[in-house]
Parts: C-alpha cells; sequence; structure tokens
C-alpha cells in the first residue's frame, strides 16, 4: 500500500531524519558556543588571530579524536594516547635532538612507536578480553613511566631540546599566515588535521571496512558469525589511534623545538569529549566523521575562546562539563528512540 | 502436503551432546526435507538450544552423526555449517540496531565498486538489495534501505534477518524463538515470512514453545523433553490437547523415568 510513498514523503522523512540525527546536535553546540564567544570576546576572538588559536587547537586534537573516535565506533576506548604522544615526541627528539641523526630517522622512530604500542594494546584486548578501558590505561601509565625513566637514565633531564630548519621541521612544525602578509600564526597541522579527515572519511562512509566498524560496535557476535574479521579490525584500529597519536607528538616537538615528558596528557580526556560532542555513542555502534569535527571544533572554540572574555580560564572546563553532559544525554536519547523505533517492546519471555 | 521421501536435507542419527556430565541431548534422530517447516517443541532445557546449536556447528556432537544431503559431515565451526547452507536467526533477529538496513544486511560481505585500494562500499546496490529481498517476503512497509534496522518493528526485523539468510543461500532456516518477544499481529507477521520462505524451497527448524504457532506453520514435529526426543509426528497426526499435554506432562513423565533408572541402572550402565 505504502509502496508508492514516493517524492514528497521521503522528502519529508529525509528532513525529519536529519532532524533526528545527532550531528544536528553537535552542529547547534558549535554554532552557540561561537556565538557565545563573538559575544563576550568581541572582534578580538572572530578576527584572524582568535580563529588561528582555536583552528591549531582543533587540528591537533583532530588528528587524535578521529581514530578515537572510529575506534569508539567499534565500541573500544583508548585512554593511552597521552602518553604516546608523550613518547612519540620524546623519542624524536631523542634520536634527532639528543644522538643528533637525520629528523627523518626520529619522525620514523616516533611513527613506530605509536604504531607499536597501538598493536600491543589491539593484541592485549582481543587476547585476553580485559576490556580497553583498562588495558589502554595500564599502557597510558606504563609508557609514561618507560618514556619518563629511560629519559632521565639517558639524557639526566626531562627536557629535550630539538633544532632543525630543515624542510621536515615545515612540514610537520611549520606556520602558514593567511593573506598578503598576514602573520604567520596558522600551524601546518590545520594541513594534517584536513589529511586526516580525509582518510577517515573514506575509511568510515565509503570503504567497505567502515560496515565493520559499524558492526563491530553494534554485535560482536553477529558480526564474528556474518563473516566479519574482528581481531584484525580491532588491532588496525588501535593502532591508528597510536599513529594519530604519535603524529601530534612529531608535531609539538617539531613546533616548539623541543619536549618535555610531561606533554600531550591532556589529549587523553579532550579526545573522549571531542568526540562524545560529537554525537558517537559511548557505546559504540554509532557516529560519523562530520560529528566528530563539529565536537572537536566546539571543544577547541570553548578551550581557547575563554582567554579573550578576559574570564579566568577555570570557566571554560565548566562549559565543558555541561556541554560533555548533555552531549551524553542527547545522543541517549538518540539510542534509545532508534533501538525501539519509537514504539514500546514485550519483554521476552524465555532461554 | 508432507513428502517426507527423498533424502532428507539434514539428517541427525541418535546424536548425544554431553557437557561435563550433563547430557544436553541424549540420542536424537531427526530428519529435515526441502520445502517443509520442522517444528522443534518442548519446555526450557528441553534441550531445543543444544540441538540448534550441534546443528549451526557451534556444538560438535559427543556421539551419533550428522548427513548433509546423504553424507556424513562433522560441523568443526559455524562457518562449516554457514557452508552448507545452515544459517540461524536468533529471537531479535539482526542484531546492528544503529546501522541501516543495506549496510546490516551486507555486513562481512559487502559489495563495493571501483578497484585496488580504492573500492567504495556500493549503497546504492546494498540498499536496492536488501529492500527487494525484504519486499520478496512481504514486508511492503519497508522502502528505504538508508532506515536504521532499530527502527523497524520485531517482525519486519525478523524478516530482514530471515531475507539476508536467504539471500545468501542457505536452504536450511533455524529460526530459533522468532514469535516469543512478538505481539500477536507481529508473530502472525512472521509466520507468514516462514511460510514464504518454505515455499522458496528452504528447509525451515522453527524453535519455539508456542503450540498455536507451531500448527499453523508446521509439517512436521519434534517434541524434546530432557534431552530426548518424546514424540515425533506429521502435521494432522495429534491434536492440539495431545502436544500440550505431551510438553507439560513430559517432564513429571522423564522424572519417572530417571527415578526408574536409578533403581535398575542408568541407559549408560546398560549400554
Amino acid at each position: 500500500m505504502s509502496k508508492t510513498s514516493s517524492a514528497q514523503t521521503s522528502f519529508v522523512d529525509k528532513i525529519l531524519n536529519l532532524a533526528r540525527r545527532p550531528e544536528l546536535g553537535a552542529l547547534s553546540g558549535t554554532v552557540i558556543v561561537y556565538a557565545f564567544f563573538t559575544y563576550f570576546g568581541g572582534s578580538q576572538f572572530t578576527d584572524l588571530g582568535g580563529v588561528s588559536s582555536w583552528a591549531n587547537t582543533a587540528a591537533e586534537l583532530l588528528i587524535i579524536a578521529l581514530p578515537v573516535g572510529l575506534l569508539m565506533i567499534a565500541g573500544e576506548f583508548d585512554l593511552s594516547v597521552g602518553s604516546v604522544v608523550a613518547g612519540s615526541s620524546v623519542t624524536l627528539a631523542l634520536v634527532s635532538g639528543f644522538y643528533g641523526l637525520p629528523t627523518w630517522v626520529g619522525v620514523l622512530a616516533a611513527l613506530a612507536l605509536g604504531a607499536t604500542s597501538g598493536y600491543l594494546n589491539g593484541l592485549m584486548v582481543t587476547r585476553t578480553k580485559v576490556p580497553s578501558f583498562i588495558v589502554t590505561l595500564a599502557m597510558q601509565f606504563g609508557l609514561a613511566g618507560l618514556t619518563l625513566g629511560l629519559v632521565r637514565l639517558i639524557t639526566l633531564t626531562t627536557a629535550i631540546p630539538l633544532k632543525d630548519d630543515s624542510f621536515i621541521k615545515t612540514l610537520f612544525g611549520g606556520k602558514f599566515g593567511i593573506g598578503a602578509g598576514g602573520p604567520e600564526q596558522f600551524e601546518n597541522a590545520i594541513f594534517w588535521a584536513i589529511g586526516v579527515v580525509l582518510v577517515v572519511v573514506w575509511m568510515l562512509h565509503v570503504s567497505p571496512y567502515g560496515n565493520w566498524i559499524f558492526a563491530l560496535g553494534g554485535d560482536i557476535v553477529s558480526a564474528r558469525a556474518a563473516g566479519v574479521q574482528v581481531e584484525k579490525t580491532k588491532i588496525a584500529l588501535f593502532m591508528s589511534t597510536g599513529i594519530g597519536a604519535s603524529l601530534v607528538g612529531i608535531i609539538q616537538a617539531l613546533l616548539y623545538n623541543g619536549t618535555s615528558t610531561s606533554g600531550g596528557q591532556s589529549f587523553v580526556f579532550n579526545s573522549v569529549i571531542a568526540v562524545v560532542i560529537g554525537g558517537v555513542l559511548l557505546t559504540g555502534g554509532y557516529g560519523s566523521v562530520v560529528g566528530i569535527v563539529l565536537g572537536t571544533c566546539t571543544f577547541a572554540i570553548v578551550n581557547q575562546g575563554v582567554y579573550y572574555t578576559g574570564w579566568d580560564s577555570d570557566w571554560a572546563a565548566l562549559i565543558l562539563g555541561i556541554l560533555l553532559l548533555s552531549a551524553v544525554l542527547m545522543n541517549n536519547t538518540f539510542r534509545k528512540l532508534a533501538i525501539s523505533g519509537g514504539k514500546k517492546k514485550e519483554v521476552k519471555k524465555n532461554d | 502436503m508432507t513428502n517426507r521421501s527423498g533424502t532428507p536435507i539434514l539428517k541427525l542419527s541418535n546424536v548425544s551432546k554431553v557437557f561435563s556430565g550433563y547430557r544436553a541431548l541424549d540420542g536424537v534422530s531427526l530428519e529435515v526435507y526441502p520445502g517443509q517447516v520442522l517444528c522443534l517443541l518442548g519446555d526450557n532445557g528441553a534441550g531445543k538450544s543444544t540441538l540448534i546449536k550441534v546443528l549451526a556447528g557451534f556444538h560438535e556432537p559427543t556421539s551419533g552423526t550428522l548427513e548433509v544431503n546423504g553424507e556424513v559431515t562433522a560441523f568443526k565451526s559455524p562457518k562449516d555449517a554457514s557452508e552448507a547452507g545452515i544459517a540461524t536467526v536468533h529471537q531479535f533477529g539482526g542484531t546492528f540496531p544503529l546501522m541501516s538496513i543495506g549496510r546490516s544486511f551486507f555486513v562481512g560481505v559487502e559489495p563495493t565498486k571501483g578497484w585496488g585500494p580504492f573500492k567504495r562500499f556500493d549503497r546504492h546496490y546494498a540498499n536496492e538489495t536488501a529492500v527487494k529481498a525484504m519486499q520478496a517476503l512481504g514486508i511492503t512497509r519497508v522502502t528505504d534501505g538508508d532506515r536504521l534496522i532499530g527502527g523497524l518493528s520485531g517482525g519486519e526485523r525478523q524478516a530482514a534477518a530471515i531475507a539476508r539468510a536467504v539471500h545468501f543461500g542457505a536452504n536450511v532456516l533455524i529460526l530459533d524463538e522468532p514469535t516469543a518477544a512478538l505481539g500477536v499481529k507481529e508473530a502472525a507477521h512472521v509466520l507468514r515470512i516462514v511460510m514464504q520462505a518454505r515455499n522458496k524451497g528452504v528447509a525451515v527448524i522453527l524453535v519455539t514453545h508456542n503450540v498455536s504457532h507451531a500448527l499453523t506453520v508446521g509439517d512436521h514435529f519434534a517434541v524434546l523433553i530432557h534431552g530426548q526426543k518424546a514424540d515425533d509426528f506429521a502435521k494432522g497426526e495429534r491434536t492440539r490437547e495431545q502436544i500440550t499435554d505431551l510438553m507439560a506432562g513430559g517432564e513429571a513423565m522423564a522424572e519417572l523415568e530417571q527415578e526408574l533408572n536409578t533403581l535398575t541402572g542408568s541407559i549408560e550402565r546398560i549400554n
């Protein structure tokens, strides 16, 4: 009967479906905080200097938040990204700063550290069935301790300088300006972030593997039964968060001409906050790249916008807390609606 | 209608399954024919779940043989069973509530276009195929493959799962309590889909403890009590009362039998 419910209704359906999507919540979050800080921060917040401040923060966070988002869609957490950022920038500074090897060797070593720690996380999660929350938390502390201990042993300090003016420095840690003679205040990390966005969009929404990622978070038993390579996919996802984190470590080490062992720890919670504000469900099975990008921008706008208001930066944390809570509540409502299809169901009776 | 001549597509001979001393299945023999619905009836704990897990390759039987199209086969894993064309659909029938109909239909076997590393998930084909397969089972309300599975009704979800199994060439469909969580109307809908699958020549094993549902669609019936096949009959050979009595009274009977066994020596000891 409703077989011919064609053009008009499906158009209305599409609008309604759009309104029901959690990304709309993420978008309204971004718009609201931008308007808020434009009002209280004034023209300093909206001019190029202000934009560069949150865009740089967003770019670095995005490189980590996107793979973390994929992992969360697949139903796992990675709390080790902070130590991987620190460990990678320390590795680069040690190899190329302290030992004086070419910068590209240090970059490869740092990426190898990220890939290896991700591989170990994935291996432990898939082999032992210990929740990834615990496995990666252990990695976070273990790797932090290892980094600090080794650096103290080798260099007798906790901060290593890294001097490099080569092409690689520009590639990862360079800056650029907008407009003729504009000050170089935008980090090249923005280009890396755009690259990561394109790769992740391809992975999740275009390639056939995106289906596996959604299926893993939706129902791992059925996914396995349907022929999804559960272990390989999970290990690959953990490796991608590791590589993302080490990319940020490399960018920071080259940007600031050196590193300290304590850098990068804030990425652990910041990435999860950005991803959740972006509409990814904590239970896995749903999320989008658009949402994660918007969530990350929202985070960065709040985080940096507060400096333009003249208030104490503590207030940014309060706003982020409120945003996080309302985002989770909204996501849960969405999940409930989507799963029940808006209908009540009888309780299952046996077995 | 019941034609039980020819080779059964699945045949269990004297199959037993023992879990650390507990005999979950005890010498069960069954035959499953294409284009027929076999209803497995029994109370909770009667061994229905174990039996279908043996059929789906999750458990290897402790003793007894399994034949597929007349050839003795051993399923080492669920993969072996699905390669033999045996598909299981569980109570809530599929599984990925937050995925679109098209995407969930093709999980694990994604259709692609393009080549090499630039292969793309063919969303258009996936949606179209999934919707067509569901409409072939009489679900005409579903026209958009982008809709989330979670937005479907319970019966439609079952239909999606059954359509998926049939599309990927299942010739034996095991339905585990497909109507248990559904209201009357929805259950009727699912039973209609069962008949559609049957008419396509699929052998259906319907697990249920609802005698009415079984009688509506079943060609052949097997009643399990305490891991043993208590009765095995074709459509029309028993009345509803007889079946209900058997299922209800069976437990007491089995208890009595066990008591007698302890007096006269258990079956294992005699054997």
